[in-house]
């Protein structure tokens, strides 16, 4: 069963979340933002070449065009490939974990995932940034000390969506927390 | 629980057999590690799963049915099947099942109590493919079981994932088993097709112990050399100290002492250290013989040599300048003229005695410096080493004025702040560590002050001839830090490493990750997991 339903994240920005539940007791909720708009990547070529043509004219060397141009193409490709991120996915399945995997646009995959006896609950926090705003987190539990927690994993951290967004997938995580639970408490 | 079903990727296309593997209760979950193929006499398989689990004290037993579908449905194989629940019992009974035509599978699990079929148990079955050979080769299992752990204590807190890898590790001797064996039962895993192995990393294997045996004795016999009594007295002690050529030789010792060493490495993380080091000292050595071929071609020792007393030469004549510099007015400063006279001459005569001490040397620098050149072979961090120790050598005059300004600096320092206190009144209380008010007589103030005055109107010169000498001090310093920094580069970079990041990425795996595979409703859920590569994780410096 598949569904996409359109959110907004923190700045204003438009943002697609993809639920996906494969079974009762595995889902999939992927988070896609804005692509790299071709007006920006034109309007900051742009602005580095006429600064380069400016100091051209100046110095009148091409060591400074050809430079310019190195810039301008290793920049996009770093970016692409280390900054900006298309995709983030948070997969839970009951009694196996969590993983939580970020797509970059150059198609690069970065993937976490957190044993289910390891996490202790997933939460929805509130931060104070300029305003106040909240954010997705998983707790984890001490190894030593199973009632306290040591540490705390933020989800979504790079499409940030809003508490509307949130809420639906806190509930559907919930529900199969709450399954994990009741299960692993019956013998 | 969802009973999760680990299945070895290699046994997907296999023909319809038992499943052999270890039920983990306390995750609910059972990992198949090979399927025993038609036509098998009960007994037999008993037997040899009886023989695994003696060898490799992993509960291996014999979890339920796998079926293949290729041709038409055979209903008598459905129920023969079910038949085997009463022979080999097990709790749960699992019946995977791959239908010919269709990518998608199902699962059955059984549990005793109920005698029927439960059919609301097949949607909480979850099918994870793993791939054995990567999960053997990645080292995503804990380090072995000490031996005196008790036989029965199998499930060792390592919980979750890492049980599982543990399990496939540790039944090693069930992958031994191949289909060229005229063993009675055929099995079916990663290794049924032969073996994986290499003659070269056996031929290696066989010939590293007594080798090694032998390096680590001559090892053994050069540490203890370098570890007696007679390096302790006072003149050698002092030159191994201050010489950075006996630490890197001391260093490498002790590396290639580590590497010999007849022990095994105990984890991977220490594997791999003493594979680094590995690489690192034949790197190294390889540098150092390609520095010796290019040093001996065309008598560059020669050319050297010639060009060295020249340059020292250079240097003296250099500083000679600048201490006639700094006795006429530096940068416009007005020096004290007698005090500057008897520095500058100090100094002067003091770069003389050098020169000719290095024009005293200047035969036999050919001689010396191709004897050193020989060393090269033993490294290229060596000759680094010993270049940076002639540096510091040639510059020992440099060093010398450093030390001669410092100390006048810093005696002027003293005597300027405790006659300055004798100007307010107070003094020093080195019992009580603070300073207290004192009242002199009035010669003492009288003199205190006359000295006071003088040391303050000598300050700018001393002060100007410490600075000059701590900068050029410093010059020689960086120098000397720089080649250490290149020595301790190639010392460190674990090269191993990042060639197994670049060939072999899956053995330095950190983590594992899944993927949902195609999925159709009321079949069960199918994961495949892979394992994630980290550089970081087995990066031991």
């Amino acid at each position: 069963m598949e569904d996409e339903r359109s959110f907004l994240d923190i700045c204003g920005g438009p943002l697609t979340l993809r639920r996906r539940y494969y079974s009762s007791y595995c889902r999939e909720f992927g988070l896609s933002s804005a692509r790299l708009s071709l007006r920006s990547v034109t309007a900051v070529t742009c602005t580095v070449w006429l600064v380069a043509y400016g100091l051209f004219t100046l110095f009148e060397n091409s060591m400074i065009l050809s430079s310019a141009i190195f810039i301008t193409i290793l920049g996009l490709l770093g970016y692409l490939h280390f900054v900006k991120i298309d995709q983030e996915t948070l997969l839970i399945i009951d009694s196996l974990g969590i993983q939580m995997t970020s797509s970059y646009a150059s198609g690069k995959e970065s993937t976490t995932f957190i044993e289910m006896d390891k996490v202790k609950d997933v939460i929805v926090n509130e931060a104070i940034y300029m305003k106040v705003i909240y954010y997705l987190c998983i707790l984890l539990k001490d190894p030593v000390k199973p009632h306290e927690i040591s540490q705390v994993v933020p989800v979504f951290q790079s499409t940030k969506p809003r508490l509307d967004c949130l809420i639906e997938v806190y509930r559907s995580c919930q529900e199969i927390l709450a399954r994990q639970k009741a299960t692993s408490a019956s013998p | 629980m969802v009973l999760k079903a680990f299945f070895p990727t290699c046994c997907a296309s296999a023909d319809s057999g038992l499943l052999v593997g270890r039920w983990v209760p306390e995750q609910n979950s059972a990992v198949v590690l090979a399927v025993v193929h038609f036509p098998f006499i009960p007994i037999q398989v008993k037997e040899l799963l009886a023989q695994v689990q003696k060898v490799s004290q992993v509960h291996v037993a014999v979890l339920g049915t796998w079926c293949h579908r290729q041709q038409e449905p055979k209903e008598s194989l459905g129920h023969f099947l079910e038949g085997l629940g009463a022979i080999f019992s097990h709790d749960p009974w699992l019946q995977l099942c791959r239908e010919r035509g269709t990518r998608f599978w199902s699962c059955k699990a059984y549990h005793q109590v109920s005698t029927t079929p439960d059919k609301s148990i097949e949607d909480q079955v979850m099918l994870i493919f793993y791939d054995q050979r990567k999960v053997l080769l990645s080292w995503l299992h804990p380090p072995t079981v000490l031996p005196d752990c008790q036989a029965g204590d199998t499930t060792a807190s390592a919980g979750g994932l890492a049980d599982i890898f543990d399990t496939v590790a540790r039944s090693e001797v069930l992958f031994q088993n191949n289909q060229f064996d005229e063993g009675p039962v055929r099995l079916s895993h990663w290794q049924s097709e032969g073996v994986e192995a290499s003659i070269l990393v056996e031929l290696t294997k066989q010939a590293s112990g007594p080798v090694c045996l032998l390096l680590a004795s001559l090892l053994s016999l050069l540490s203890a050399v370098s570890a007696c009594r007679l390096w302790k007295l006072w003149p050698l002690s002092f030159i191994r100290r201050k010489l950075s050529t006996c630490e890197q030789l001391q260093h490498r010792l002790k590396h290639l002492s580590l590497i010999f060493s007849t022990q095994k490495a105990q984890s991977p993380t220490q594997l791999m250290k003493k594979a680094n080091m590995l690489v690192s000292v034949l790197i190294d050595v390889a540098l150092g013989l390609l520095l010796l071929s290019w040093l001996h071609n065309n008598n560059r020792i020669g050319q050297l040599a010639n060009a060295l007393v020249p340059v020292a030469d250079r240097v003296a004549e250099e500083l000679q300048h600048l201490l006639q510099w700094l006795m006429g007015a530096p940068a416009g400063l007005k020096m004290n003229r007698a005090l500057d006279q008897v520095l500058g001459r100090f100094f002067l005569y003091h770069i003389h005695l050098w020169i000719s001490y290095i024009h005293l040397m200047s035969p036999f620098i050919e001689h010396i410096l191709w004897h050193v050149g020989l060393s090269a072979c033993l490294g290229m961090t060596v000759a680094l080493s010993i270049l940076s120790d002639i540096i510091a050598l040639l510059t020992f005059h440099i060093y010398c004025f450093y030390v001669y300004g410092a100390r006048l600096y810093c005696l002027k320092i003293y005597g300027l702040s405790s006659l300055w206190r004798l100007f307010r009144g107070k003094k020093w209380n080195v019992l009580r560590q603070r300073v207290d008010s004192c009242s002199y007589d009035l010669d003492q103030l009288f003199i205190g002050t006359l000295l006071f005055t003088i040391l303050v109107f000598l300050l700018p010169t001393t002060a100007l001839y410490y600075l000059v000498f701590t900068l050029l001090r410093l010059l020689v310093v960086t120098v000397q830090g720089m080649i250490h920094l290149l020595v301790d580069l190639i010392n460190s970079l674990p090269l191993y490493s990042l060639g197994l990041r670049l060939c072999r990425p899956y053995r330095l795996a950190a983590g594992v990750k899944f993927r949902v595979l195609e999925q159709e409703a009321g079949r069960p859920l199918r994961l495949l997991m892979q394992g994630i590569t980290v550089l970081c994780a087995f990066l031991p410096l």
